[in-house]
């Protein structure tokens, strides 16, 4: 083992380290302290407040659903950049990162708008009676959004590489093309669709920005957690503020621990791949 | 034959899919976008200019620079040395701080503004201390510039370091070998090798420190000229049915989110194998 052979081993990681934990894991060792203060009982006490409880469900039950959305969506365009060419293919590749490009507080009040009774979408939508801005269905919009760009590339990639002889192989033996789809392709995506799912999920849970715009945050009904955590801070309750995300926290160490095993698991279907 | 007669069948299948995933794209993605610079423009052109040219959109310009300016150069240093800790050499616990680098992309922005107040804030564990000594961080400029620089800190690591450690120690190891220092090494043979990547890092870094939201909320206290970055400047406008003035200054987000992302696909396009292949994620 050479490992000693380049110079700045002692440097670059002696900064690294230092640096990160002064701004990343010192911060989150006091939100940790300061919620096990608390001790189990009072952070369950805390959480289990009504309003709360609301919050919770909306943010993980809502995020769960866009992401289940977008993985749909995400493989239905994602297949067809990779598989079909026509005019703007490149143009529509790049829109795809809008939502990782926009700032939250941007595509937040540009979805309102567009959603609002009176707005683009919104007015034709009212004219069926369905209302999207100001309640829960309009915090699923924004979830959506934010999250759609994380299935579509992390499917591309492996769309790309997926080989052609399978297909070609079914095709000859007489499998139609929903079949081939269904009982072929699909099975072999199924490691790289959860990736995706489980990254739209992450984004989607903590996401505050896009959402609370177009949420309308009427209590109950389409507050979500991290607008709470906000609210509990501007009253001073930091004890509540403090409850609340360290379960936010813990909710995405086990997602970051997940999608770790995922990737892991993906490669390796990849591998053995013939 | 079987082929022949299942061709119009499959080209209908496939431009149905084409339209479906185009007008998704479309809908969700587009409309939002195209309406941020209808409704700045919605009273005119003249509106439009005395949003924007008003005081506190200007002093919000120029906080959002002074906080992009301070957190994305830490940041870039700290990606450099992290990257060449992790691509050049093996260490116990590699694994780990490479899932630490990641971490504050999967943690929500309202939570990393959240941890500074309770480190900083007046009931905090530095809070009497910095209360006593007339030092504020929490409702104040470092307070954005530190949760700046926790939300974008893993941009330009992230970038750097599958790249470096698909280039692998080879050339370094030559130049050494050939009695180049340290830093001859570094600024003549890693540098180079690195550049377009690093400007890719620090393109979605600056990005995203200019156009953070969530983070930057929960330590700001919202105080109208001193504490405002352009998003916040976007909130308080909207909150106060401003919509013009909202939209007018978000229009200036969604100018550098698009001229970004021009700069990034044309990085892509031209230097696409200088870059290696990227995870997805930059939030």
């Amino acid at each position: 083992m050479r490992r000693r052979m380049l110079p700045g081993f002692n440097l670059s990681l002696g900064y690294s380290l230092s640096y990160l934990g002064l701004i990343v894991l010192l911060p989150l060792a006091a939100l940790t302290w300061k919620a096990s203060g608390l001790g189990l009982g009072g952070l369950v006490e805390l959480l289990r407040v009504p309003r709360t409880l609301a919050a919770l469900k909306l943010s993980f039950g809502g995020a769960t659903l866009a992401a289940a959305i977008n993985v749909v969506a995400g493989l239905l365009v994602a297949w067809v950049l990779v598989r079909y060419r026509f005019p703007g293919r490149r143009l529509f590749d790049a829109v795809v990162d809008l939502p990782f490009a926009l700032p939250t507080a941007v595509a937040g009040i540009a979805l309102t708008a567009l959603y609002a009774p009176n707005g683009w979408i919104g007015q034709w939508l009212a004219a069926f009676g369905v209302k999207i801005a100001y309640t829960p269905a309009g915090v699923l919009v924004a979830m959506v959004f934010v999250g759609f760009p994380f299935v579509v590339r992390t499917l591309q990639p492996v769309l790309e590489t997926l080989e052609h002889d399978v297909e070609e192989a079914a095709e000859t033996l007489g499998a139609r093309r929903w079949q081939i789809f269904l009982r072929v392709i699909l099975p072999m995506l199924v490691p790289t669709l959860l990736t995706g799912f489980a990254l739209a999920l992450a984004r989607a849970v903590g996401e505050y920005g896009s959402v609370i715009f177009i949420a309308g945050n009427i209590p109950m009904k389409s507050e979500i957690a991290p607008l709470l955590i906000v609210q509990s801070l501007e009253q001073f309750d930091y004890a509540g503020a403090a409850a609340l995300g360290v379960a936010m926290l813990a909710f995405s160490f086990v997602l970051l621990l997940l999608i770790t095993l995922l990737q892991r698991w993906s490669r390796r279907w990849a591998e053995n791949a013939p | 034959m079987s082929r022949r007669s299942a061709g119009w069948p499959r080209m209908l299948g496939r431009g149905l899919l084409t339209l479906a995933a185009i007008a998704f794209l479309a809908v969700f993605l587009l409309l939002p976008l195209a309406t941020v610079f209808v409704e700045a423009f919605r009273q005119g052109a003249g509106a439009f200019l005395a949003a924007v040219g008003q005081d506190e959109a200007r002093s919000a310009i120029r906080l959002t620079v002074l906080v992009a300016a301070i957190a994305v150069p830490l940041n870039l240093v700290f990606g450099i040395a992290a990257a060449w800790a992790m691509a050049r050499f093996e260490f116990r616990g590699k694994a780990l701080l490479g899932a630490f680098i990641d971490l504050p992309f999967s943690v929500s922005p309202v939570v990393s503004g959240l941890v500074y107040v309770l480190l900083f804030g007046a009931q905090g564990w530095f809070g009497p201390w910095l209360e006593a000594h007339g030092v504020s961080i929490v409702f104040a400029v470092p307070g954005l510039v530190l949760a700046t620089m926790f939300i974008t800190l893993p941009f330009v690591a992230r970038e750097l370091i599958p790249l470096m450690q698909a280039q692998g120690n080879g050339e370094e190891e030559a130049v050494r070998v050939l009695g180049a220092n340290g830093w001859q090494m570094f600024f003549r043979v890693t540098l180079p090798n690195i550049r377009w990547a690093l400007l890719y890092g620090v393109l979605l870094c600056n990005a995203r420190a200019m156009g953070e939201f969530g983070a930057v909320s929960v330590v700001s206290g919202h105080i109208r000229g001193l504490t405002t970055t352009i998003p916040l400047e976007v909130e308080m406008r909207y909150n106060e049915y401003d919509y013009v003035g909202a939209f007018a200054v978000a229009s200036l987000l969604a100018l550098l989110a698009l001229v970004t992302l021009a700069i990034k696909i044309a990085l892509e396009w031209r230097y696409g194998d200088e870059l290696a292949a990227h995870a997805p994620g930059g939030r």
